[in-house]
């Protein structure tokens, strides 16, 4: 079991919802993101998401594809992305989800990946665009390694696909809250409590609610109905507004959760 | 013999398929289901037909292109002129099909991308003649480069929204249409304008060009007696291309030359020469050749023509180059234009940039194959690319 499963286990034993932090590996720089990721849980995140930068992010709002673009400039790889997370391994058990697009990862070949990754100490990979029907020799590679698959579920899901996502899954589901791009809004859609009682006619895995999530409020909304929510464009636009400032802002949006400092159990 | 549709998933050999985020994909086969149903209903085949007939203007003229035939002095050039259809290029074809599609489908809202404009400007036509609301992205590089296109699409009623990210050309465009799709999927058809994309948009669009071939196809025996012995045309995205090509293919005797931008050179970032500097990868929605950098990100491009700017292809293209049933080469900026000058001189047909990049290869090859007859795709008419020729003809601006 990986880092994540150990992680859900603790979280239903300890009867809480847990906190899914996404950051863009490199943004402001490379050399920036361990510190940050350290800040975030001391903020009281669970799980850390590294996104890795890709040039055309099509499932991205304007915050994180600008972050991307920073990274790009600033140098972030794929591979040195992995080099982050080894850095981070050195003082953190946090569980790391790989956070990207398909075609960096075809490009490192996922045979490579997978071996690179589980060595660098990441516990699992979601790439955005690969749907279950095309990630079957990813998939494997990646299990094959130990490491989790993680895989979206959008309101638009049929029931035949949410099987789907929920047979290739492992780790945990990534709830796609509403039909839309990354990006912080005022209200919780309406379409996303439908979409966790679909999603648990299929599976027993934990679901993690995400985007569009961005307040406390947001977050207390969905206590008790998903086994962890993730925040991503309203961190990176705290790191762009003020790096300092991160473990603060991560403080005040689990506060809902009951928990005000933490870290992972090493 | 070559497969000429793809698999149940979408893919060409290796190339094609679905790539694309979850929210997506059940759109993508409500689209499908959409259009193989309408595959087979002839009323939608027959009201495509009369539209294709009565409002494009087809079918189009296979012209022989006798004086510059005899000025080269080697094969015979005809020229399909996609140009004369209503908007000036063949991008109309698709655009009437999948207005079609859109309404069965209960969709009121439209939205597309563009680079030329061609794209654009037959996207707010249909949509205009339709009643269907209307949003085109373009990137801002290309708004500048052919500003009567978006004066057009505006006249029409499009709203035309300006793409000020990454390369500000069609690949922004493209990644800016699927993220607003991806936010109004319920009311929305996005219609994609080339061979590219998610499945079932490269068959679905090779499909609704594939008219192309089999009016040429049809003409040239007429007029001939016999098939061509070479298929040229420019490959962007590759609708054109894969239109005119796709009647031919089993034809094992005719040789089909897909011409792709060459640019300024060879340099990466310098062409959209995606088959001599690119590899295979993942890009917006399909597994095709890409121009990328070792780390699997999408490089920039250049051409003179924005609608061959683009750093991926249309995967059947990749499967017909893999199996060497099409040849691929290119043609660079400065050759295209005096190919298109050339053009003008000759027959009194101002190209497209993009076209020009086909005319330019038959005008290469044909002096080296005298007793042969080649059919040059004419893709769409110059005057879009009025101001683009002024800046590179000073010569003919005289104050």
């Amino acid at each position: 079991m990986t880092r994540i499963g150990q992680l859900f286990q603790r979280l239903k034993a300890e009867n809480r919802c847990g906190m899914i932090a996404y950051l863009t590996a490199g943004d402001p720089t490379p050399d920036a993101t361990p510190g940050l990721v350290a800040a975030l849980e001391r903020g009281g995140a669970d799980l850390i998401e590294l996104g890795v930068p890709f040039s055309d992010p099509i499932a991205d709002g304007p915050v994180i594809q600008l972050a991307g673009e920073r990274a790009l400039k600033a140098g972030t790889t794929l591979a040195r992305v992995l080099e982050i997370a080894r850095e981070i391994r050195k003082t953190s058990e946090v569980p790391l989800l790989l956070f990207t697009y398909l075609n960096p990862a075809l490009r490192y070949g996922f045979e490579r990946l997978a071996h690179d990754a589980k060595a660098a100490g990441i516990d699992g990979c979601l790439l955005t665009d690969a749907s279950v029907e095309e990630a079957g020799e990813y998939v494997s590679q990646m299990r094959a390694a130990g490491l989790d698959t993680v895989f979206l579920a959008a309101p638009t899901s049929t029931e035949a696909r949410l099987k789907l996502v929920a047979q290739y899954s492992s780790g945990f589901v990534y709830m796609v809250s509403r039909t839309g791009i990354t990006g912080e809004q005022q209200n919780i859609s309406d379409s996303a409590m439908p979409l966790v009682e679909r999603m648990r006619a299929h599976t027993d895995l934990p679901l993690a609610m995400g985007f569009g999530i961005s307040k406390p409020e947001h977050v207390a909304a969905f206590v008790g109905k998903v086994e962890a929510v993730v925040v991503g464009s309203a961190i990176v636009r705290q790191i762009e507004r003020d790096p300092s400032g991160v473990e603060q802002f991560m403080r005040e949006l689990t506060q809902p959760l009951g928990k005000t400092s933490g870290g992972a159990i090493s | 013999m070559i497969a000429t549709q793809p698999d149940a998933g979408g893919h060409f050999g290796p190339y094609g398929g679905r790539y694309v985020p979850e929210v997506l994909m059940s759109p993508l086969e409500e689209l499908q289901h959409t259009y193989e149903e309408a595959r087979l209903d002839p009323a939608f085949h027959a009201e495509l037909d009369q539209l294709l007939h009565t409002y494009a203007g087809r079918p189009t003229p296979l012209y022989y292109a006798k004086r510059l035939s005899e000025t080269l002095g080697g094969a015979k050039l005809y020229i399909k002129r996609e140009d004369l259809l209503h908007t000036g290029a063949h991008k109309i074809n698709n655009c009437i099909g999948q207005a079609l599609l859109a309404r069965r489908m209960g969709k009121k809202r439209i939205i597309a991308e563009t680079g030329a404009g061609q794209h654009g400007v037959a996207t707010a036509t249909v949509c205009a003649l339709f009643g269907l609301d209307c949003t085109v992205y373009m990137g801002e590089e290309d708004m500048r480069r052919q500003r009567l296109n978006v004066f057009r699409m505006r006249l029409l009623g499009a709203k035309v929204e300006p793409v000020t990210n990454g390369s500000r050309t069609l690949k922004d465009a493209i990644s800016e249409a699927m993220r607003d799709w991806v936010t109004n999927v319920s009311n929305t058809h996005y219609l994609l304008g080339s061979a590219l994309g998610a499945h079932p948009y490269p068959a679905m669009v090779r499909d609704f060009h594939r008219v192309i071939g089999v009016e040429a196809r049809q003409q040239i025996l007429e007029v001939e007696g016999k098939l061509p012995d070479a298929v040229i045309a420019c490959v962007g995205g590759g609708s054109n291309a894969i239109g005119i090509f796709h009647p031919f293919i089993e034809d094992d005797g005719v040789r089909l030359i897909g011409v792709e931008a060459g640019g300024r050179g060879p340099g990466l970032g310098q062409h959209a020469a995606r088959f001599e500097g690119g590899s295979p990868g993942v890009l917006q929605g399909t597994r095709s050749y890409l121009l990328q950098d070792e780390d699997g990100q999408i490089s920039l491009t250049h051409s003179v023509s924005a609608g061959l700017d683009y750093a991926s292809v249309g995967p059947e293209h990749a499967l017909l180059h893999d199996l060497c049933r099409a040849e691929y080469g290119s043609c660079n900026d400065t050759d295209a234009i005096a190919a298109a000058v050339t053009l003008s001189r000759t027959e009194g047909i101002i190209p497209a940039l993009e076209s020009a990049h086909a005319v330019a290869e038959a005008i290469r090859i044909a002096p080296a194959h005298p007793g042969q007859t080649f059919i040059v795709n004419l893709s769409g008419r110059g005057d879009k690319d009025i101001d683009i020729y002024r800046e590179n003809l000073p010569e003919l601006d005289a104050k």
